[in-house]
């Protein structure tokens, strides 16, 4: 592992983006990330590292999958899981998110998992609560453990990500996945292109260190991955452009559009996917698609970022003061053993 | 005969031109001359190494008297104004209900009466509810008392409405104070749209908004004859806008804010929402911009903008929370240190945006220590170094974008009608 000397490469409690991560930081939780896939490929799936800690998913808004992969990567960890979603809960009845998350913490919670469609949900949590807060998607904001695995899924697949050139693709301007790829993308190294409408490409994005294109036909040719985001029919109605057809026409990847691209180019994508909107169904499953492995990737990630903001310590340096008291010796030698192995994989 | 002297202060009157160490003599409620006041006196105040002004003016606030008493009142605001120095607080109508008749103005003099503390002067609205329809009985608001009209809080959305109360409140002889913003360019924006709005994902408002609105407004009181006032500017472009209609002879006159001056949609990251308001910080040029406005007179006034809101209604998500933060008590710190210690605005010119400016643009007696004048004035102290603690304020609220911050410069002394309202603790008086 090429992390700096020294001090551990994490001492945060929250993830609230990716914006403000270093490189080290990042590679700590890929590294990390790696050394729990490996878990996933046993027979028993379970490591005891967060055994006693309650992790609460907190979602303000529907997302089957993103709840499930967090639930799922808590349970590996051996913490215990509270689902809390808003719509059968006092939520509706005008309590107010910090007093909601203020209840659920006296219930003696670790680590509270958000989403919310207001953008710095979870940094107005981080301020009220004691717990560790993990950002699942505030708004337009950010959605870091996405922007991880979407990190982790590029590395995985091409070996690295210093170099690459990336294009995002889609409705950038209302996108918290775009924003998380972008701080994870350009702090490594990788160049980002964005793609899409005008009106939902805004030219500000070039002040992130971003390339901003209008044509994807241009830009295809000349990057090592394409990140095809979710098209948001709802969006329609504040009509940034004039038609789905439309849309399809100028920035669907069709087979057709896919022959411009390079051979060894992945395709990604957040998922949901609208199939035939912003990608055609033979692309999405075709040989350049790693579109599942991000699922797989997904669930190894939030592992890395629940240990981390925990108080783990991938390379089992001495644990963090705050949480002395927490067992985790068990989880801490498997992951001995695996950043072991890991060693200079970047 | 009841003789009130403050001694020895170095005594600044842009109104009158003045600015050198005097004495200044009130006699019965009134200024009776700046000079040395040989005569004995019932009341003395030394202001040695202090600076004599005229009761600071804050012609921008919102006292949420009727309808919010829970985060302000006329009397706690009032309170709050003087111990920030202003003696006149001139109050917006966006109150529930809002103040669009005789007797809704009527009774925001009657509340500030029996406060006894800080002048307060309501504005009427232009339009009934303010809603942005019909006009208001702009006569009767005249009549009960205000020295205004605007929609504040609100843009008024046509044009032809906007067009007719500005005719009428020519032919009242009162200035139309704008609130200017495009609602559908807007969109749902909570922040400035920039850099920093596209880094947060928040929705954006942008400069073009306001500056279109600022545009239609001048052109409108072109067409009138009108006065028009263009509340807390706070773009480089409206800044240009404004110095072209000066310079083309309109009655076009402009405020700003002590924020506005002083902080940048920066502020905004980290999602706290003490930062938020309407308009909503701009950026580092346009504060450039908004200080040499100041400084070259194009932007004639300095206003707090106080709104008071409750820990409760600010405290939530970013995009959810109210738009607003209090001043009353910091502007004049925040003015003095940011501006006039840094050497940005002269200490006359930024004592004149807060008394002659505002009592030119409103068209009252005040602003001045003319002899024969009410004897409104505040003593300030330059120098004195003291930390925001809102904890602290006298208003009922806490929102607070200074908060924790050192400034240096604060009145010690409020003098409404000859009357000591005001002493800073442990000050010699
Ligand atoms: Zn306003």
């Amino acid at each position: 592992m090429t992390r700096s000397a020294g001090g551990p490469a994490w001492n945060r409690r929250h993830l609230l983006g990716l914006e403000g991560l270093s490189a080290d930081e990042l590679a700590c939780v890929l590294d990390t990330a790696e050394s729990f896939k490996e878990v996933s490929t046993r027979s028993v799936k379970k490591v005891p590292a967060l055994r006693g800690r309650v992790v609460v998913n907190l979602f303000y808004e529907p997302s089957t999958r993103t709840r499930v992969s967090f639930a799922l990567a808590a349970t590996r960890l051996s913490a215990d899981v509270v689902d809390f979603a808003a719509s059968t809960s006092s939520a509706r009845k005008g309590e107010t998110l910090r007093d909601t998350a203020r209840n659920i913490e006296a219930m003696g919670v670790d680590i509270v998992v958000v989403r919310h469609s207001a953008p710095g949900a979870a940094d107005h949590l981080a301020r009220v609560l004691d717990a560790s807060v993990v950002n699942a998607g505030d708004g337009a904001h950010e959605h870091p453990t996405q922007g991880l695995l979407d990190v982790f899924t590029i590395r995985e697949a091409l070996g690295r990500v210093q170099g690459l050139r990336v294009a995002i693709v889609g409705d950038i301007a209302h996108s918290r996945v775009a924003r998380s790829n972008i701080w994870g993308l350009r702090t490594l190294g990788a160049e980002v292109v964005l793609v899409g409408p005008s009106t939902l490409v805004p030219a500000a994005f070039r002040e992130m260190g971003c390339e901003v294109s209008h044509s994807l036909d241009d830009v295809l040719p000349e990057v090592d991955v394409i990140n095809m985001l979710r098209i948001q029919q709802e969006r329609l109605l504040a009509a940034p452009f004039p038609s789905l057809r439309e849309y399809t026409r100028l920035f669907g990847l069709t087979a057709r559009r896919m022959a411009r691209a390079r051979p060894e180019v992945i395709v990604m994508h957040p998922g949901p996917m609208n199939r035939g909107v912003e990608i055609a169904p033979d692309v999405a499953d075709g040989p350049r698609s790693v579109i599942l492995r991000q699922v797989a990737n997904g669930l190894a990630v939030r592992m890395a970022v629940l240990y981390l903001v925990a108080g783990g310590r991938p390379a089992a340096r001495e644990a963090d003061p705050r949480r002395a008291a927490a067992p985790r010796g068990e989880g801490r030698e498997v992951l001995r053993g695996a950043a072991a192995r890991t060693g200079g994989a970047r | 005969m009841t003789r009130l002297v403050v001694r020895g202060g170095r005594v600044i009157d842009p109104a009158e031109g003045l600015d050198r160490v005097a004495d200044v003599l009130i006699e019965d409620g009134r200024v009776r001359g700046v000079g040395p006041a040989g005569t004995p006196a019932d009341q003395v105040i030394d202001a040695r190494g202090r600076w004599v002004v005229p009761g600071l003016i804050d012609m921008h606030v919102h006292l949420r008297e009727p309808g919010q008493e829970e985060v302000e009142t006329i009397a706690s605001g009032c309170e709050a104004a003087v111990r920030g120095g202003f003696t006149t607080v001139v109050a917006m109508p966006n109150t529930d209900p809002a103040v669009d008749s005789e007797a809704s103005a009527e009774f925001v003099i009657l509340q500030a009466a029996r406060a006894a503390r800080a002048r307060v002067l309501p504005v009427g609205a232009i339009t009934k509810g303010r809603r942005g329809e019909e006009l208001s009985e702009m006569a009767g608001l005249v009549r009960g008392g205000a020295v205004a009209f605007s929609d504040d809080g609100s843009t008024v959305r046509s044009a032809e409405v906007m067009r007719q109360g500005l005719l009428y409140a020519r032919m009242l002889g009162r200035p139309v104070i704008a609130h200017q913003e495009d609602a559908d360019l807007n969109g749902g924006g909570v922040m400035h749209a920039g850099r920093v709005s596209v880094v947060l994902g928040l929705p954006g408002k942008s400069s073009a908004s306001e500056e279109i609105t600022v545009a239609r407004d001048i052109k409108l009181a072109e067409v009138t004859g009108a006065h028009l006032h263009c509340a807390h500017v706070s773009t480089a472009g409206t800044v240009d806008l404004v110095r072209r209609a000066k310079a083309r002879g309109l009655r076009v006159t402009a405020e700003v804010t002590p924020h506005h001056l002083s902080l940048t949609d920066e502020c905004v990251r980290g999602f706290d929402s003490v930062y938020k308001m309407c308009p909503p910080l701009r950026t580092a040029e346009d504060v450039e911009a908004l200080r040499e406005g100041l400084r070259d007179g194009t932007i004639d006034a300095i206003a707090s903008d106080h709104a008071p809101h409750s820990p409760e209604e600010k405290e939530v998500e970013f995009s959810l929370a109210p738009d607003g933060v209090i001043g009353l008590e910091t502007t004049l710190g925040v003015v003095l240190t940011d501006l006039v210690h840094e050497g940005r605005l002269g200490p006359a010119r930024a004592i004149e945006a807060m008394t002659a400016a505002p009592a030119r643009i409103l068209g009252i007696q005040r602003g001045t220590l003319r002899p024969g004048c009410d004897a409104d004035l505040t003593v300030i102290d330059p120098e004195l170094r003291w930390e925001v603690d809102p904890s602290r304020f006298a208003s009922k609220s806490r929102n607070c974008p200074f908060a924790g911050r050192t400034l240096t410069g604060r009145a010690v002394s409020t003098v409404v009608g000859g009357r000591v309202v005001w002493t800073l603790d442990g000050v010699r008086g």
